[in-house]
């Protein structure tokens, strides 16, 4: 696959908003302090929550697996530091319900001593399979936010081959600057992580694609290229225009193809990564790393010191905001995530998870009160919009009217959730609130079905049993009564058993007779045909 | 003319021979009707409805003898899509069958007060209850449909009908109120769908 620079492809729809990316790059990365208690969800991806393995008052080391993966898509949880267990108990988390969910949680003791770790072999004699499980072993899953396990989409599978590798740090959300400064000041660890993805893929290149208002952040990538010439990595930067972020958008970009509808983009023979998963990935194999840290960007007019921090995973929001700063007086709401894709959180004593790419707290002026929604005017203006080239209006009618039939017809479950058509809409209707709640009524309508389903098979299984009992206590009391009314004569055997009993108890009196004639006495050991093999011709008299 | 006659007359012969094939070899078990309003009931098989099971009210409905609206634990959700099914209007929930149910519920035996009986055992009409005379009777909640019916026969009234717990994986992201933006919500509140 050749992609030229000069010669790009373009996505429907899509806006140019207001980046508000410089207040957060004003200040270099900073490490956040370890706070007094460390929040670890056990869920931090996409899939199955992971099984927790340490117990309340157990001393464990940087680095150490504190819940193990359950299940196939499900990933590790490690400790970000050393420190004693307090418990594995319902805390907050950063999630738009408010709801509670388990955590390990974590005291530091302050030394931060690392687990005793094996030296990591060299990547390369590893093969994609191997490379995979240590992957998956240390916890990575895709830091742009939606925290799906790495390691099942490094898996190529048998269908096709994978023949392009594309890292996303096109980090097109207004705001959020985190991947902008890893490109800056870590380019060399997202090269060489693009390389062992490539590896495990078993990809022929990889492009970075990056939003053309990041010249710093290509120009480091660039000459970190410089350093690593056998490197099959290309840095494209595509032009700025929100969501080109998004996988889908990004990949027709580069590559002028779309991903197929309710498919992958490894249909089309492509596997796309966010830069900071190819980063952790370098850390992984290289130093043996397990995911504990990541990269934050905590903005917005109602933090005093806007800029990038490092931190530790589980790390509680108010520590980090804290750490930059403070609060300001200008604070009207707290987002885990961009303007456009985050969601508002009521308390910001929830954790720093692996997903958690942005703090923004909001001043006045940056999240207006939402305006009343007015009728629909059928203008058309989120179809011009909508850079998955649906139709927003009739996916609003639709969820509105709770047809969820006709949603999935006119494809619901492609929607990004961009929200560029709730952005223009001139009636302030709040489209993307339409489709999340169409998207999980429907999930939760596939999962009472599936639950009615087993119901009705356990119910008639339940009938069945109730008939062969019945069958079978008719058959004993048919044969019962037969019993009875014809009492067995001098040679029939009505009763197996007791035919069986008195056949047994021949035997005992045959051998008894045998063994007490003197004659015979020599003969004893004579084998009956259902007895083991005696050991000789002494035979006791108890035995048989 | 007689060819006419006998060339048509030859025509119907055979279609009636292949249909009659078609009637033996191609006999359906049950009438699909039913199956397919069986799919679209809840299976609960509590008898709110009258019928004595799930599959005896499709059956009645398939018959014409029972209504659409008669399904409690379906609720309106179950009367609209039974009513897009059967091509009929759909209608509010009969009044005397009692009222949807707001939130799913499952069963809880008092250990402390379980005489291990059975007769819950035999009431329940998906093998839920774990037990055996004079030992433990237990409700496994992930097979328990809240169906009711392992209440009444209990001599000691020791089983009582819980919400199911909820928890982050069931969430739903509510009905959109009226003044919201595209920009981040305040956060919804977990609820079944109104």
């Amino acid at each position: 696959m050749k992609i030229d620079p000069h010669n790009l492809h373009r996505f429907h729809g899509g806006l140019h908003l207001p980046g508000n990316k410089e207040v957060s790059l004003q200040r270099p990365l900073a490490r956040v302090p370890l706070p007094a208690r460390l929040f670890l969800p056990l869920q931090q991806h996409i899939g199955t929550p992971a099984e927790p393995c340490v117990e309340p008052g157990e001393a464990v080391l940087k680095g150490q697996v504190l819940a193990y993966a359950e299940g196939y898509v499900s990933v590790p949880v490690h400790a970000p530091t050393s420190g004693t267990i307090v418990e594995v108990s319902e805390e907050p988390v950063p999630h738009p319900s408010g709801l509670a969910a388990r955590c390990v949680v974590l005291e530091p003791d302050g030394e931060d001593s690392w687990l005793q770790r094996p030296r990591p072999g060299e990547y390369r004699s590893l093969n994609p399979s191997a490379l995979r499980n240590r992957i998956r072993e240390a916890g990575i899953v895709g830091l742009g936010g939606a925290g799906f396990p790495s390691f099942i989409k490094l898996n190529p599978g048998r269908r096709r081959k994978v023949e392009l590798l594309v890292l996303n740090g096109a980090e097109c959300e207004p705001y959020i600057t985190c991947d902008d400064m890893l490109m800056r000041a870590r380019p060399e660890e997202i090269i060489q992580g693009a390389e062992i993805m490539r590896h495990a893929l078993g990809a022929e290149q990889c492009v970075i694609g990056l939003e053309d208002n990041k010249p710093e952040a290509a120009g480091a990538l660039r000459e970190a290229l410089q350093q690593s010439p056998d490197a099959r990595v290309q840095v494209i930067a595509v032009p700025a225009r929100y969501p080109a972020g998004g996988e889908k958008q990004l990949i027709q970009v580069l590559t002028g193809r779309e991903v197929p509808s309710h498919g992958l983009p490894l249909d089309i023979g492509i596997v796309c990564h966010n830069v900071a998963t190819a980063a952790a990935v370098f850390r992984a194999l290289v130093r043996a790393e397990p995911l504990i840290d990541r990269i934050v960007t905590v903005t917005g007019a109602g933090v005093k010191e806007p800029r990038n921090v490092e931190v530790a995973i589980g790390t509680p929001l108010r520590d980090v905001i804290e750490f930059c700063g403070g609060y300001s007086d200008d604070v009207k709401r707290l987002i885990v995530g961009g303007p456009m894709m985050g969601f508002t959180l009521d308390s910001d004593q929830v954790p720093v998870t692996k997903t958690t790419n942005c703090i923004l707290v909001a001043g006045h002026a940056e999240a207006p009160d939402p305006l009343p929604a007015l009728p629909c005017i059928r203008c058309g203006a989120c179809v011009d919009v909508c850079p998955a080239n649906l139709l927003p209006q009739q996916l609003y009618w639709y969820s509105r009217a709770r047809d969820f039939e006709k949603t999935q017809d006119y494809h619901l479950f492609d929607c990004i959730e961009c929200g560029c058509c709730a952005q223009v809409c001139p009636s302030h209707i709040p489209l993307v609130q339409y489709f999340r709640f169409a998207k999980t009524e429907i999930w939760s309508q596939e999962r009472e079905k599936r639950k009615a389903d087993h119901a009705r098979q356990r119910h008639e299984f339940h009938l069945q049993r109730l008939e062969q009992e019945k069958r079978e206590r008719e058959e004993r009391m048919r044969s019962k009564k037969e019993a009875l009314e014809h009492p067995p004569g001098a040679g029939e055997v009505a009763d197996p058993k007791k035919a069986a009993i008195e056949a047994a108890l021949a035997r005992v009196r045959a051998k008894q007779a045998a063994r007490d004639d003197p004659r015979t006495a020599r003969e004893s050991n004579l084998r009956q045909p259902d007895e083991a093999p005696t050991a000789g011709p002494q035979v006791d008299k108890t035995g048989r | 003319m007689i060819n006419a006659i006998l060339a048509i007359t030859g025509l119907a012969v055979l279609f009636g021979i292949l249909l009659g094939y078609a009637a033996t070899r191609f006999r359906l078990e049950s009438d699909p009707v039913v199956e397919k309003v069986d799919a679209l009931l809840p299976q609960t098989q509590c008898g709110q409805c009258g019928y004595p099971g799930c599959r005896p009210y499709a059956e009645a409905i398939a018959a014409g003898e029972a209504d659409i609206n008669r399904c409690a634990p379906g609720g309106q959700a179950t009367i609209v899509a039974l009513a897009d099914l059967l091509g009929r209007d759909p209608k509010p929930l009969d009044a005397d069958v009692g009222e949807a149910q707001p939130e799913p519920l499952v069963a809880v035996i008092d250990e402390q007060t379980c005489i291990g009986c059975t007769l819950c055992i035999q009431a329940c009409p998906v093998d839920a209850i774990l037990g055996a005379a004079k030992q433990m009777h237990t409700v496994i909640e992930d097979e328990c449909t809240g169906c009711k019916l392992c209440v009444a026969p209990c001599p000691v009234e020791c089983i009582h009908m819980v919400p199911l717990r909820r928890d982050i994986g069931d969430w739903k992201w509510p009905f959109p109120a009226a003044s919201s933006s595209g920009f981040s919500e305040p956060r919804g509140t977990p609820t079944a769908s109104p």
